[in-house]
């Protein structure tokens, strides 16, 4: 498999000279091969989050670069990026536009790579696909697309962040602890549904997750961080017989949160 | 004490150009979900422009179209300030807004007043037309709804979904690929264009055009904004539309019966600030209680038929 993503050395201080001096990641290399779908866990502050920001653009790195199927994308601004991925993060309010329906939103995702020009916002033909493809998701969203945002849960937005983040099949998907503000039942479906916007079509992921359980049964590799440095890297056989347990004795994991 | 017919019919007439400045902070207050205090100077740009062109003996129409270009930018501007220079928006529309004042002299060719009682304006030619006691009440309701057409029609295409969105969530609107302060900046440069053009029709229709006559019209703006959603509603974009333009009307009819009631002129202001207070507490109770809202909706209607 052709490599998709390749990050080189990547360095991010916060704060750099003051007394609340951060480093968040320091000089972290990561390669990603077309179709992984690679887990990332880690304590609060191991800079999982900051990595994933940095691939996204949010923040601008002070060292390193970061090439993503051949193009250097280490200058470029977060919403010229965004063209190449998708994104779900942590917090199920930051996803959606509240205030516009379920068509609406899907249909600003929908026209991501598209000219953003003077056509209708929405036509009848978009609506019968995204009534097709949301029934796929067995919410019953179908038979709400002109309901606002804001009256759907927390669960059925992550789905549909999730699924306007899948739906313009970009080259990365980026999720961000995108079940940990969410119940049980309504986190396992969203992850039910992640693995599907995954696979078909597959999808480069990288998702980071609190939970080590799920990091080890969702997809095909795994990385571990801490204090802004990757420490462990794997997949196939030796992630196969990885347990939990062993994760913990092997890298002194002491937050009773990743345990669950 | 009610008011005239007549003086019903003037706050009618006065009510359609208000609802153009309305739908303006409409734009930047609700859609961009960005205080923009440009507004007072904005509005008064466009008095200026309307006015210099008419008393020059220019094409009224054209001077409209002039007042609402010389409105958008001072828009832009503010957006300038706030996406490129990083200025908080509420300090960037002050600044401009100052700034103005000092353009606006210049545009007027430093004179603080100018008369257009022997001019062309759109509202002479329009009494030529029709019966004068209506004219320009037609002249202005024809405008409105173009406007709001026009206005709808932009925020249903795939660029007016975006420019919605920016207002509601930013980091949604990054991650689908695209730049939220060229958002701003065509908002900004939107509304104020919008402000612009109340200030060009407002300047024709009192037929004259003053330098301090900005003061205050961001407020009756919003004031007009969450008045017309406290009683019109806000479920459908189109509602909200026609809800802000006749929050302006009914806004205007309810400072005419102010005055009517025995206020000064002078306290016109004042009395701005009121409705502004009220109806926004109108709005915080609908959100806890709709039937309190609805309540007293009802009674403000009635006070308004009577």
């Amino acid at each position: 498999m052709k490599n998709l993503l390749e990050i080189k050395d990547i360095t991010k201080v916060f704060g750099e000279g003051t007394v609340n001096e951060k480093v968040a990641l320091n000089s972290v290399s990561l390669t990603l091969r077309e179709g992984d779908f690679v887990t990332v866990i880690g304590n609060n502050g191991a800079g999982k989050s900051t990595l994933l920001n940095c691939i996204a653009g949010v923040y601008a790195i002070d060292k390193g670069s970061i090439v993503l199927d051949d193009k250097d994308i280490t200058k470029l601004p977060e919403h010229k990026r965004a063209r190449w991925m998708g994104r779900v993060f942590q917090d199920p309010l930051k996803g959606t536009a509240f205030d516009m329906t379920i068509e609406e939103n899907l249909a600003i995702a929908y026209y991501k790579n598209r000219s953003r020009g003077l056509s209708p916002g929405i036509t009848s033909k978009d609506r019968e696909l995204f009534r097709e493809k949301l029934s796929m998701l067995e919410m019953g969203l179908e038979d709400k697309m002109t309901q606002k945002v804001k009256l759907l849960s927390g669960g059925q937005r992550q789905a549909l962040t999730l699924f306007m983040a899948a739906i313009t099949e970009p080259k990365l998907l980026l999720l961000d602890e995108h079940t940990a503000a969410l119940d049980p039942a309504a986190a396992s479906k969203v992850l039910a549904l992640t693995d599907r916007c995954a696979e078909d079509p597959k999808l480069c992921t990288l998702m980071i997750t609190h939970n080590m359980k799920d990091a080890l049964k969702h997809g095909n590799r795994t990385i571990l961080m801490k204090d802004g440095r990757i420490v462990m890297d794997i997949s196939g056989e030796e992630r196969e017989q990885m347990t939990v347990e062993k994760l913990i004795e092997k890298f002194s994991i002491d937050n009773d949160r990743m345990l669950l | 004490m009610i008011m005239t017919f007549a003086a019903f019919l003037g706050s009618l007439e006065l009510g359609m150009i208000y609802a153009v400045l309305a739908l303006g902070v409409f734009l930047s207050f609700r859609t961009l979900n960005m205080p923009d205090l440009t507004v007072d100077g904005s509005i008064v740009t466009g008095m200026a422009i309307s006015a210099v062109i008419c008393a020059g003996g220019g094409n009224p129409f054209l001077a409209l179209i002039g007042a609402a270009l010389g409105g958008a930018a001072a828009g832009l501007i503010t957006g300038l300030l706030h996406t490129k220079l990083k200025i908080q928006a509420i300090l960037a529309g002050i600044l401009v807004m100052l700034a103005a004042y000092s353009v606006n002299l210049r545009i007027m060719g430093k004179t603080p007043n100018i008369p257009l009682t022997k001019s062309t304006t759109v509202y002479k030619i329009a009494d030529g037309i029709l019966p004068p006691k209506y004219a320009g009440i037609v002249l202005g309701l024809v405008i409105l709804i173009i406007i709001i057409a026009l206005l709808y029609m932009f925020l249903e295409t795939r660029l007016g979904f975006v420019f919605r969105a920016t207002g509601d969530n930013e980091d949604m609107v990054k991650a689908c690929g695209v730049s939220c302060d060229n958002m701003k900046l065509l908002g900004l440069a939107l509304s104020n264009g919008l402000v612009g053009l109340a200030g060009g029709l407002l300047a024709q229709n009192q037929a004259f055009a003053d330098i301090n006559s900005g003061t205050g019209m961001m407020v009756i703006g919003l004031a007009s904004v969450i008045l017309g959603e406290v009683i019109f509603g806000t479920k459908t974009l189109m509602r909200r539309l026609v809800a802000a333009s006749l929050g302006a009307i009914l806004y205007r009819i309810l400072l005419a019966q102010a005055l009517y009631v025995g206020m000064e002129s002078t306290d016109m202001k004042l009395v701005s600030a009121i409705i502004v207070v009220i109806a926004l507490t109108l709005g915080l109770l609908g959100e806890k209680s709709s039937k309190l809202t609805r309540f007293s909706a009802k009674f403000i209607k009635r006070r308004v038929q009577r």
